[in-house]
């Protein structure tokens, strides 16, 4: 008897000619694009309303991988495109997932002043502390003495702590996870989905192709051996005492607050001024 | 997103900026995303009040790469979008507008040309951006760039630009200068239902059929937009017609880069366009575009008044290059003249469209425009 071949429940979510997927084995992508499906799955988001938007960099291919509208932008340019998106039509959902270099390197700009503004975008950042697509070159969340492809005696840059730049620059939501919290990181990307606002969410993602290579983590078991020893669950700690070390990774929520986002009070500003001008006319 | 619409309409007395602003609302733009630069600021400001009248955004954004990429952003979410900005912005803009490109996004972009490089001259015309505007991106690419030479065409050249860049989903850029910005004028505008303004082709295949770069005969596919159900893929990698990336097909990469190129080259009579004057059995042709038209004009004037048989080719349209215009009075004139105030850039097209005939170049750099006399002594040395 022929054993029917049934349908992966969540193969709606993605565009299956699009796969096989470029990650290597190991990689965190996939675990982040997993609880990102199951949060929509969850949540019976609109996929018709909603656009995922992604940077240059191998979690870059998200957009491409998600069956809905979608759009990979040029490096670091996700979250100034994606805001034009939302201000154009704020019904849509707009969702930039992203890596670290092209957020928070190429990209920073854009990033303190979409969270300055509160612009109603959802980032998922996949931190990997480094560039993987390039080939595992130092970045800007590399942490200090790590070895990396250009940072060969040890890197001597301090990195950025991604939720304290986050919270300081504005974002209303801001947790940070590892692709071993896989239900944490699922239950925080839906509560986000459901928030008015400018959210971000770290996910601390293994890349042990390069990063782990360099750092004497040469497997993904490996790479979440380490996030299982050092990570510490805390609800709604300081985020600038949660800098990343060797030995002590804070993960949790960090940031939880309301405030009207920026499409809300433009539009509002806008409506207002639409009618005087219908009165001018009138 | 609707307003009541307050569009000027008759004679008004304005800048080149703001005649800018009020073409691309009377065009249909509803999305501005800049960022102040002189002599392009005006623009931001008129449209930071006029755009909420009219239900439209605007908004400044951190710098110009943002802006131009909130500008893609906003057009795939259906709105006619543009921005502007002068030299420094429009170089950090050519990254973005090369993704506008590749995404075949209809956008306009305004440069109010200054002195460069790099800061230059914020306050000083310059003509020094004419070959960026068709070469600034990397990679090969069609593009379409107008120059306005009075403030009515800052005007009427803006509407222009919308209805070329929704026609063939290309980035389309006002190329004005400093003078036509500043400037104050009477502008004539006519009443919104005879302006005409175009809008891009929709899709007409079911939501699951869509190809979002598959073209019709023109070579422009037809758009969908953002949250209508279609579910579609852009990227600024090299695609297949359904937006899939496929970076290692060299038959992709030449069948989606030729057919960018050749949806403006193929269609360059439908593009183009250039005034001519007294060029009918003229010995000396002035090329020129934008503000050193008027000069021009002045100088063939008097030129004709002296018995000399000169005329003027105005560019109105620099990119696709009106080759064939340039070739065709290069066969009948003896020479031509061409002022430009850079130290010679389009006149390399001149040059190459002319052939035999010979192409004497009159370079500006830095102050007001070439002076009619100064043209006229080209005219009468070239006769």
């Amino acid at each position: 008897m022929v054993e029917q071949m049934m349908e992966h429940p969540f193969l709606k979510y993605l565009r299956s000619a699009m796969i096989p997927h470029i990650w290597c084995p190991g990689c965190g992508n996939g675990i982040v694009l997993n609880c990102f499906v199951h949060a929509l799955d969850e949540l019976q988001v609109d996929l018709d309303k909603l656009v995922v938007v992604s940077g240059i960099g191998c979690i870059g291919r998200t957009a491409g991988y998600t069956n809905t509208d979608s759009f990979h932008t040029t490096h670091g340019r996700a979250l100034a495109f994606a805001s034009g998106v939302k201000l154009a039509n704020p019904e849509l959902e707009v969702v930039v997932v992203s890596g670290d270099g092209d957020l928070f390197a190429i990209g920073g700009n854009h990033f303190i002043h979409a969270a300055r503004r509160n612009m109603g975008i959802k980032v998922i950042c996949a931190n990997n502390f480094n560039y993987g697509m390039t080939g595992g070159q130092q970045g800007p969340t590399t942490p200090l003495e790590s070895l990396t492809t250009t940072s060969p005696y040890g890197n001597v840059e301090h990195p950025f702590n991604l939720v304290h730049l986050a919270a300081a620059s504005g974002a209303i939501y801001v947790a940070r996870w590892t692709t071993l919290h896989v239900r944490r990181l699922t239950q925080s990307i839906k509560k986000m989905l459901q928030k008015e606002g400018f959210c971000f969410i770290e996910v601390i993602s293994p890349c042990p192709e390069l990063f782990g290579r360099y750092n004497k983590m040469r497997s993904g078991l490996e790479m979440m051996e380490w996030f299982k020893k050092a990570s510490i669950v805390e609800s709604f700690s300081d985020p600038a005492k949660a800098e990343i070390t060797p030995d002590r990774l804070v993960v949790g929520e960090f940031v939880d607050v309301e405030k009207l986002s920026y499409e809300k009070l433009l539009h509002e500003k806008i409506s207002q001024i639409n009618e005087k001008a219908m009165e001018k006319v009138s | 997103m609707t307003g009541k619409r307050a569009l000027l309409t008759g004679a008004h007395f304005l800048n080149g900026d703001v005649a800018c602003a009020e073409g691309a609302i009377a065009a249909g733009c509803r999305f501005f995303g800049g960022y102040p630069i002189t002599p392009a600021t005006e623009i931001a400001e008129h449209l930071s009040q006029r755009m909420p009248e009219f239900g439209g955004i605007y908004i400044q954004m951190e710098d110009e790469i943002a802006s131009m990429a909130a500008v893609i952003g906003a057009s795939y979410s259906g709105l006619k979008a543009m921005t502007a900005t002068s030299g420094p912005g429009f170089s950090l803009m050519q990254e973005n507008i090369g993704l506008a490109v590749m995404t075949e996004t209809p956008c306009v972009v305004v440069d109010i040309m200054r002195g460069g490089p790099s800061t230059g001259q914020p306050t000083l015309p310059g003509q020094q951006d004419v070959m960026q505007a068709k070469w600034g991106s990397h990679g090969d690419y069609g593009i379409i760039a107008l120059s306005p030479c009075s403030v009515q065409e800052m005007f009427d050249l803006t509407i222009e630009a919308f209805n070329l860049s929704e026609t063939y989903r290309v980035p389309t850029l006002l190329m004005g200068d400093e003078i036509v910005a500043h400037m104050w004028e009477k502008v004539v505008i006519p009443s919104p239902d005879k302006i005409k303004t175009v809008n891009r082709k929709k899709p007409n295949v079911p939501r699951d059929q869509y190809m979002p770069f598959m073209p019709d005969d023109d070579l422009v596919p037809p758009m969908a937009c953002f949250g209508e159900g279609y579910r579609f893929h852009a990227t600024g990698l090299t695609h297949n017609e359904r937006g899939f990336p496929q970076t290692s097909s060299s038959e992709v990469q030449s069948r989606l880069v030729r057919r960018l190129c050749e949806k403006i080259s193929r269609n360059v009579d439908k593009i183009v366009r250039v005034e001519e004057v007294m060029l009918e059995d003229a010995d000396v042709a002035v090329v020129a575009y934008g503000i050193v038209a008027r000069s021009a004009l002045s100088a063939v004037r008097k030129a004709r008044s002296e018995g000399i048989k000169a005329g003027l080719l105005r560019l109105i349209t620099l990119w696709p290059f009106p080759e064939g215009h340039v070739a065709r009075i290069a066969k009948q004139a003896k020479a031509i003249v061409m002022p430009e105030m850079n130290c010679g850039q389009l006149v390399r097209e001149v040059e190459r469209a002319a052939k035999e005939t010979p192409v004497a170049f009159l370079s500006k750099l830095g102050e007001d425009p070439h002076t009619p006399k100064e043209i006229l002594e080209a005219i009468r040395g070239n006769c």
